[in-house]
C-alpha cells in the first residue's frame, strides 16, 4: 500500500514509551481499535501492555458516561509490565470519553478529539454544565488538544460508495487508527490484513474500511494541525519468536498443552459469565486436539459434568467468576470427596453477588481457600499475568492429575482481557503429566480404590477395566476399601488423610524466589495475582531510589510455598498490596503469626504502580 | 452373543452381587427394583466393568454400592449432569442413572429436562415414592395435593408434577411407566430401556413402607388393579378391566367404552403406536385419580421411543469432522497462533 512506504515528511521524534488510551461509546468499535495497534506495535517489536476497560451493558445509553468503552495500550522500547498509570495521549470519540477519562491524563498530555461527539446533546448527556464545550471553552489549556471532526473526514472519505450513513459512520473506528498509525510511524499492513479476513465475505464493508484507514493516515501526512511524529524503538526483548496473548487465551492454552502432555481429552464445562467465557470461546475452536466443550445448563451442571469426565477418564475442566464458582461449591467439595482430577478457573470480578461484572478484583480468595462445608482444602494457584495463565494453567493440570485432586485457578477480568507479547514455547519443553493409573487390583485379587502412595495419593482407576469395579461417592468412607463408613475414628482419619495429601503437593513447589530486592531488609512487598505488573515497577524505581524494598509474588495461595515463613522473617516490614480487604493479607498473618500491613484498592480497577510506590513509602517511614 | 463350534451359546451369566449390605428398610419397594436391574444385567451379555451407576442423593441413589459394577454417588439431582460429562467422553460404556421423585424433579429438576433435550445415553430409574424418605417423610413434587406429611400437617398446598408430562415436554426419547409390585413387567420395561439409544426414562412407582405405605396400592394391588391400571403393548388396543373396557379417541379426547358384548369393537379402540409423539403426548395425560368417579385408568408400560441423534454420537461427530478438517491436534501450531514475529 501507498501509505506503507510513504516517507515521513514531517519531523519524528523519540518516545522511549507511550501510554495511550482509546476511549468512546461502547458501539464505537473502540477495543477493535486499541487490539489492533496494540497488534501492530507488537509486530514491531515493541513490548506491550494492555487494559481493556468496558460497561457491563453491551450497549449502554448512547453518550452517556455509563457508555464509555476503553482501551489502554502502554508500549515502548523497554520492558512494560503494566498498562500505564496515566496516559501521555488521549483519543476520544466524543464528550462523555473525554470526561471519564480526562482524570487519566498527564499533564500537557494530547488530546485528540472527535468533534462530532461534542454536539449539543454529547455535551449534555456527558453532563457538562450549561452545555460548555470543552474543546472550544479553554478548559483543556493545560493540554495539547487535537480537534478533528473524524464522522465529517469518514464520511467525506466514503463519499461515492454504496453504504448508508449509519455503516459508513461505523467505519470511523478506521480513520482514527489510521491516524495514529501515522503519528506513531507505524504502518497500516496488519490491520489490513485483518480486514481483508474479516470483510472477505463483504467486499463493500472491507471497501469502506480500508479507505477509511488510509483516509486517516493521510489526514496526519497532509493536515496543517499536526506538525510532528513520534517514534518508539523496538524494545530489547530477547531473542526469539512472539505472539500475542490474553490472560483468557493464555489459560485456555495452557489447558489444552497440559490436556496434549498427559495424553487425555480435554472436557469443558462450562456456563457463560464474563469474564470467563472467553475460554470456553477459545476452547471450543480447538476440537479436532479433542477437546470437547460442553455449555451446560447452569453452573452446577458445568462442574458436575466435568466430575462425570473425569471419572470416566478424560481431564475434566470447569471455569467461572465469583457468583457462578459459588453455585459449583458443593461439586467442589465432591470432587474433593472423590479424589478426582478437576481444574477449577475462577476470573475473579468485582463482587460480591453480581457486583463490578467487567470490572476486576482479587476478592475470591477466601472464597477459593475456604469456601467449602467441613474441611475440604484444596489447592489454590493464582495468575499474575496473560503469560502466567498458560504456566499456570499447566500447572493447575499437572497438580489435579499428578495428586488426584481438584485445583482452583484463579486469574481476573484485568489479566484476562489484557494482552502482552509470549514468547510461546515449544511443545517438547512443556513436561509429561503422569497421572497415578492403575490396572491390576491393588491388594491381592481385591481393588482399593483409596489406597494411598507414599504421597497419600490414590490410584485412578477408570470405568472399563476388568478387577477394578469399585464404588466412590460423596458419602464419607472407609480408609482404603471406599466403603461407605460413619465410624468415628476413621472418619478423623479420612479428615487428616485428605488434609495432608493436599499439604503435601507443596512438596513439588520449586524454592520461592524473589522477584527483585535484597534478601534481607527494611520492607518485603508480598504481592499475588495481576498486581504483578505494577507491584514490580513500582519495586524497582523504589529500589533505584535506594530504598531497601524486595518484592515476591505468590503462585501458591494454598498449600504455600514452604520457604514463604522463613522468608517473611529476613524482612522489618511486610506490605500486602491486594484488591481486596485484606484476604492474603489474613491468611499470611494466620499462617506465620506475623505483623503484615495492607495495601488495599477496592474500586474494581488494578493499582497504578504510583499507588504501589506511594505505600510502600507510607510504610517506610519510621 | 458369542458362539462355539458355529452354535450360538448363551452369553455368559455375570454375577453382580457386591459385598455390600443393602441398608433400605425391610420391605422397601427399592430391593425389588435391585433384584430385576440385576437378573436383567446379570443375563445382558454385558461384562461387569462396562457398566456403571450413576446417582444422586436419596434412599434410591444407594443403589450403586449394592452392584458390583462401578458407581458414583453424586451429590443431591446432579447426577443427569455427571452422566453428561461421562457420556460425552466414554460412549461405549452401559450407563445407569437411579433417582428418586426428589433427587430428579425438586432438586434436579433443572439438570433433568436438560438430559431429555440433549437426548444423553443412558438408562434413567426414577424411583417415584411421592415421598422423601431419607430426610424422614417430607412431602415431594409427587405428592398428591393435599397430602399430610412431616413438613404439612395441614396438608400440602402444592399441586404435583407429573412426571412423564414433563419428561414428554422436554422431548424425552423412551418414556415409560412401571411399578416395583411387578416385577415381570418391570423387566420388560427395563430391557426395552436398556436396548434404547438415547435417554430411557422409566418411571417406577416405588412404596415406601415407612413414610408413605401404600401410596400405590390402588395400582397394584388385586382387587382394584384392573380397573386403575392399563398396560399399553405397541400395536394393541387400549383395553383394561380383564378386557371388558377400553380406551377409544373422540378426536383428542380419550374416552372409556365398554368392549363385552354390545359395546365398541376392538377395531375403533385407541391402538397403542409408541411412535406417535401426539398420542404419547395424549398417554402420558392419563394421570387422574382412578379412584374418581369415571376417572381414566392409569397407564403403564412403553409410551413413546423415538430414535432423534444421542448426544454423544453429534459429539463423536463432530469432534472427527473437526479432525478431518483441520488435522489431528498440531501443539506447536496451536502455540504459536496466527501472527508471530521474531526478534533477533
Amino acid at each position: 500500500m501507498a501509505t506503507s512506504s510513504a516517507k515521513p515528511k514531517k519531523p519524528v521524534e523519540a518516545r522511549q514509551n507511550v501510554v495511550i488510551l482509546f476511549a468512546g461509546d461502547s458501539g464505537d468499535g473502540i477495543q477493535l481499535t486499541g487490539s489492533q495497534f496494540t497488534d501492530t506495535n507488537a509486530l514491531f517489536g515493541n513490548d506491550v501492555s494492555t487494559f481493556p476497560n468496558f460497561p457491563a451493558e453491551i450497549r449502554a445509553p448512547q453518550g452517556t458516561l455509563a457508555g464509555v468503552s476503553g482501551y489502554q495500550l502502554h508500549f515502548g522500547s523497554v520492558e512494560i509490565w503494566t498498562p500505564g498509570d496515566q496516559c501521555d495521549v488521549l483519543v476520544v470519540m466524543n464528550a462523555a470519553a473525554l470526561k471519564a477519562n480526562l482524570g487519566k491524563l498527564k499533564r500537557g498530555g494530547v488530546i485528540i478529539a472527535n468533534t462530532d461527539g461534542f454536539d449539543k446533546k454529547n455535551l449534555r448527556l456527558a453532563g457538562y454544565l450549561d452545555e460548555a464545550d470543552p474543546l472550544t471553552d479553554g478548559s483543556l489549556a493545560d493540554h495539547t488538544l487535537h480537534s478533528v471532526d473524524v464522522t465529517k473526514l469518514t464520511r467525506t472519505a466514503l463519499e461515492g460508495t454504496t453504504l448508508g450513513m449509519k455503516e459508513k459512520d461505523r467505519c470511523k473506528n478506521m480513520f482514527v487508527l489510521g491516524f495514529i498509525n501515522w503519528m506513531y510511524n507505524r504502518d497500516n499492513a496488519l490491520t489490513e490484513g485483518f480486514l481483508k479476513k474479516k470483510f472477505a465475505k463483504r467486499p463493500e464493508l472491507l471497501d469502506a474500511n480500508m479507505k477509511a484507514l488510509i483516509a486517516g493516515y493521510n489526514y496526519g501526512d497532509t493536515s496543517e494541525t499536526f506538525t510532528t511524529r513520534f517514534e518508539v524503538k523496538p524494545a530489547p526483548m530477547p531473542k526469539g519468536t512472539y505472539r500475542s496473548i490474553t490472560g483468557n487465551q493464555g489459560t485456555a492454552l495452557g489447558l489444552v498443552a497440559a490436556a496434549q502432555r498427559s495424553g487425555l481429552d480435554l472436557f469443558y464445562g462450562s456456563y457463560p459469565i464474563t469474564p470467563a467465557s472467553d475460554i470456553l470461546h477459545e476452547l471450543s475452536k480447538h476440537k479436532n486436539f479433542g477437546v470437547i466443550t460442553f455449555q451446560a445448563e447452569d453452573e452446577i451442571a458445568a462442574i458436575s459434568s466435568a466430575i462425570g469426565a473425569s471419572y470416566g477418564g478424560a481431564l475434566g475442566i470447569t471455569a467461572s467468576s465469583g457468583p457462578g464458582i459459588a453455585l459449583k461449591t458443593e461439586a467442589l467439595g465432591l470432587a474433593f470427596m472423590l479424589e478426582l482430577p478437576l481444574v477449577i478457573v475462577n476470573v475473579q470480578r468485582g463482587g460480591p453477588s453480581t457486583g463490578l461484572p467487567t470490572k476486576t478484583e482479587q476478592a475470591d480468595l477466601w472464597q477459593a481457600v475456604h469456601g467449602r462445608n467441613g474441611e475440604a482444602p484444596i489447592p489454590v494457584i493464582a495468575a499474575s499475568t496473560p503469560i502466567d495463565c498458560f504456566d499456570m494453567a499447566f500447572e493447575a493440570v499437572q497438580i489435579a492429575l499428578e495428586h488426584m485432586t481438584p485445583v482452583i485457578l484463579l486469574t481476573d477480568g484485568y489479566i484476562a482481557n489484557g494482552s502482552e507479547p509470549w514468547r510461546f514455547p515449544s511443545s517438547k519443553d512443556l513436561p509429561a503429566i503422569k497421572p497415578p493409573y492403575i490396572k491390576e487390583p491393588n491388594d491381592g485379587e481385591k481393588f482399593l480404590p483409596y489406597l494411598r502412595d507414599e504421597r497419600g495419593v490414590r490410584p485412578w482407576a477408570l470405568p472399563g477395566q476388568p478387577g477394578l469395579q469399585h464404588r466412590i461417592g460423596g458419602i464419607e468412607k472407609q480408609d482404603k476399601t471406599g466403603n461407605i463408613s460413619y465410624d468415628p475414628a476413621n472418619h478423623e482419619m479420612m479428615v487428616r488423610l485428605r488434609a495432608e495429601k493436599v499439604a503435601r503437593i507443596a512438596d513439588r513447589y520449586k524454592p520461592i524466589r524473589l522477584d527483585s530486592g535484597p534478601a534481607d531488609g527494611d520492607l518485603l512487598i508480598v504481592g499475588w495475582g495481576s498486581t504483578y505488573g505494577a507491584i514490580r515497577t513500582a519495586a524497582l524505581k523504589l529500589q533505584q531510589e535506594g530504598h531497601s524494598v524486595a518484592h515476591v509474588h505468590l503462585r501458591h495461595m494454598f498449600p504455600f510455598n514452604k520457604g514463604l515463613g522463613p522468608l517473611l522473617k529476613k524482612y522489618r516490614k511486610i506490605l500486602i498490596p491486594e484488591m481486596n480487604s485484606g484476604q492474603l493479607r489474613q491468611l499470611v498473618r494466620a499462617e506465620f503469626l506475623c505483623d503484615a500491613q495492607g495495601l488495599n484498592k477496592i474500586q474494581g480497577m488494578p493499582f497504578t504502580s504510583d499507588e504501589i510506590r506511594a505505600g510502600v513509602l507510607n510504610h517506610l517511614r519510621p | 452373543m458369542s458362539t462355539t463350534n458355529g452354535t450360538p451359546t448363551a452369553p455368559k451369566k455375570i454375577d453382580l452381587s457386591s459385598d455390600q449390605e443393602v441398608r433400605w428398610c425391610p420391605g422397601c419397594g427399592d430391593y425389588s427394583i435391585l433384584k430385576q436391574v440385576q437378573t436383567l444385567l446379570e443375563q445382558s451379555g454385558r461384562k461387569k466393568e462396562e457398566i456403571v451407576f450413576i446417582s444422586g442423593i436419596g434412599c434410591s441413589s444407594r443403589f450403586p454400592y449394592y452392584l458390583d459394577t462401578y458407581g458414583l454417588h453424586g451429590i443431591h439431582g446432579r447426577a443427569p449432569a455427571i452422566v453428561s460429562g461421562l457420556r460425552s467422553v466414554r460412549p461405549e460404556l452401559s450407563v445407569w442413572m437411579i433417582t428418586g421423585d426428589g433427587d430428579s424433579l425438586s432438586i434436579g429438576g433443572n439438570h433433568l429436562i436438560h438430559l431429555m433435550r440433549r437426548n444423553v445415553d443412558v438408562n434413567v430409574l426414577l424411583f417415584n415414592n411421592e415421598i422423601y424418605g431419607l430426610t424422614k417423610g417430607q412431602y415431594s413434587p409427587t405428592s398428591p395435593q393435599g397430602a399430610v406429611t412431616r413438613s404439612t400437617p395441614l396438608g400440602s398446598t402444592d399441586h404435583p408434577f407429573n412426571p412423564l408430562a414433563l419428561v414428554k415436554g422436554a422431548d424425552g426419547t423412551f418414556i415409560a411407566r412401571s411399578m416395583d409390585r411387578d416385577p415381570k413387567h418391570l423387566r420388560e420395561v427395563l430391557a426395552r430401556a436398556d436396548a434404547h439409544r438415547g435417554t430411557s426414562l422409566v418411571e417406577i412407582y416405588q412404596n415406601c413402607n415407612v413414610f408413605n405405605d401404600g401410596a400405590f396400592e390402588t395400582f397394584t394391588e388385586k382387587a382394584t388393579k384392573p380397573l386403575t391400571t392399563i398396560f399399553v403393548e405397541h400395536g394393541k388396543p387400549l383395553v383394561f378391566a380383564n378386557g371388558t373396557r377400553g380406551i377409544k379417541l373422540n378426536g383428542m379426547t380419550p374416552v372409556i367404552v365398554d368392549t363385552y358384548a354390545g359395546g365398541a369393537s376392538l377395531d375403533e379402540l385407541w391402538i397403542h403406536d409408541e411412535r406417535d409423539a401426539f398420542k404419547a403426548s395424549i398417554l402420558v395425560r392419563l394421570f387422574e385419580d382412578p379412584r374418581l368417579e369415571g376417572a381414566m385408568p392409569r397407564p403403564f408400560g412403553v409410551f413413546f421411543v423415538n430414535d432423534r441423534p444421542t448426544h454423544e454420537a453429534k459429539l463423536t461427530t463432530q469432534l472427527a469432522q473437526a479432525r478431518a478438517r483441520k488435522g489431528p491436534g498440531d501443539l506447536d501450531a496451536l502455540l504459536k497462533g496466527e501472527h508471530t514475529w521474531t526478534i533477533g
